[in-house]
């Protein structure tokens, strides 16, 4: 097995370990067997949004925000197994970087549809504008 | 005086029997340590230009979001998408995130040969992604339903097709990178250059997670159903 240190390709952002302790060393199969569950987490919530659509049992109306949960659940499997995005102390410039992506993002998707959908309430219908002339 | 202030910062080096005395360079993100190491600072400073690449799409989604409806009597995304082929697509492209996570792994261990074959894996799986989009595409342009035709489908484009677009370029990434692991080896710089690689694939399926959540799941659902 080699050392820990060697592990410093692949998708590691940093070492997950707190300042007082040594790194923790994990094996080629844990390592593995990270990727195997990040990997069945995510089959199972992409085969949960598929089947959502289908279902009968979610109540309609609702379906389209369950599949949005659906999605940031699993965006946050792939964050964490795949990029390995994790709260130890050396990763915080990471997080705290995503946290200020994901305001942003918020501000642009919802603060547009926010704005558009009152533009479309306040608009002439485009009947009346015919009418008008 | 509580325990914890008059704790004594951690040495920055910490000396390791195991590795044969070698000494690790212990980071704690709190300035303690000196400077991160570079694969840190590599990984960092790509982290901000994904992050930059998640907000650009986010305005395409934004704009398909407000586009969605106005299809201009031409067809809805409900007539349009088939679901089967977005759960192909979505299979391809998981399994090719999941292949370069054991590229990952392989690179670690100093393997060329398992490097190679799960690089060959996670772009023969990226490449059967493409071309199922292209399919995709390229029949909708065929019924009459190409960029043009109204503001909901040139909005879908735009989305589906950026995505399309980084995939590609990922592709040509990838293909770089298998020949410099043949060429150069697990050299430093390399290993850092496929760091970035990995982030970037794997934040593509990131994408993606939004966009067959959002775009084709939502998009197929009954009428009434939608927001």
């Amino acid at each position: 097995m080699t050392e820990r240190e060697s592990y410093d390709a692949g998708s590691y952002v940093g070492e997950d370990h707190s300042p007082d302790e040594a790194p923790v060393t994990r094996t080629l199969g844990e390592e593995v067997r990270g990727y195997l569950l990040g990997l069945v987490l995510a089959v199972a919530l992409t085969v949960a949004s598929f089947w959502a659509t289908q279902s009968h049992l979610i109540y309609g109306p609702g379906i389209a925000m369950a599949l949005l949960v659906l999605a940031v659940a699993q965006m946050g499997i792939h964050l964490i197994f795949f990029l390995h995005l994790t709260t130890a102390p050396d990763n915080t410039n990471n997080v705290l970087a995503l946290a200020f992506g994901v305001l942003i993002v918020c501000l642009i998707v919802f603060g547009s549809l926010w704005v558009m959908i009152h533009l479309n309430h306040n608009m002439v219908p485009m009947s009346e504008l015919m009418r008008m002339q | 005086m509580s325990d914890s202030a008059l704790r004594v910062p951690p040495a920055p080096y910490q000396v390791r029997p195991d590795a044969g005395g070698a000494a690790t360079l212990l980071v704690t993100g709190h300035g303690a340590g000196g400077p991160a190491p570079k694969r840190i600072v590599v990984g960092y400073g790509f982290w901000i230009f994904l992050l930059s690449d998640v907000v650009m799409f986010s305005a395409l989604f934004a704009t398909y979001a407000v586009l969605f409806k106005n299809t201009a009597g031409g067809p809805t995304a409900r007539e349009l998408f088939d679901l089967r082929n977005t759960a192909a697509e979505t299979g391809c492209l998981l399994a090719s995130t999941f292949a370069c996570g054991m590229a990952s792994l392989a690179v670690a261990e100093r393997s060329l040969k398992w490097t190679q074959i799960t690089l060959l894996v996670t772009g023969l799986l990226g490449l059967s992604f493409l071309s199922l989009e292209f399919r995709e595409f390229a029949h909708f342009v065929h019924a009459g339903a190409g960029p043009s035709r109204s503001a909901f489908l040139s909005s879908f484009f735009a989305l589906v097709g950026c995505h399309g677009a980084h995939v590609t370029a990922g592709l040509l990434w990838l293909g770089t990178m298998m020949a410099q692991f043949h060429f150069k080896g697990f050299r430093e710089d390399i290993r850092h250059r496929f760091l970035c690689f990995s982030l970037f694939w794997h934040a593509l399926d990131i994408i993606w997670v939004a966009i067959f959540s959002l775009v084709y799941l939502v998009g197929t659902l009954p009428p009434e159903m939608l927001p």
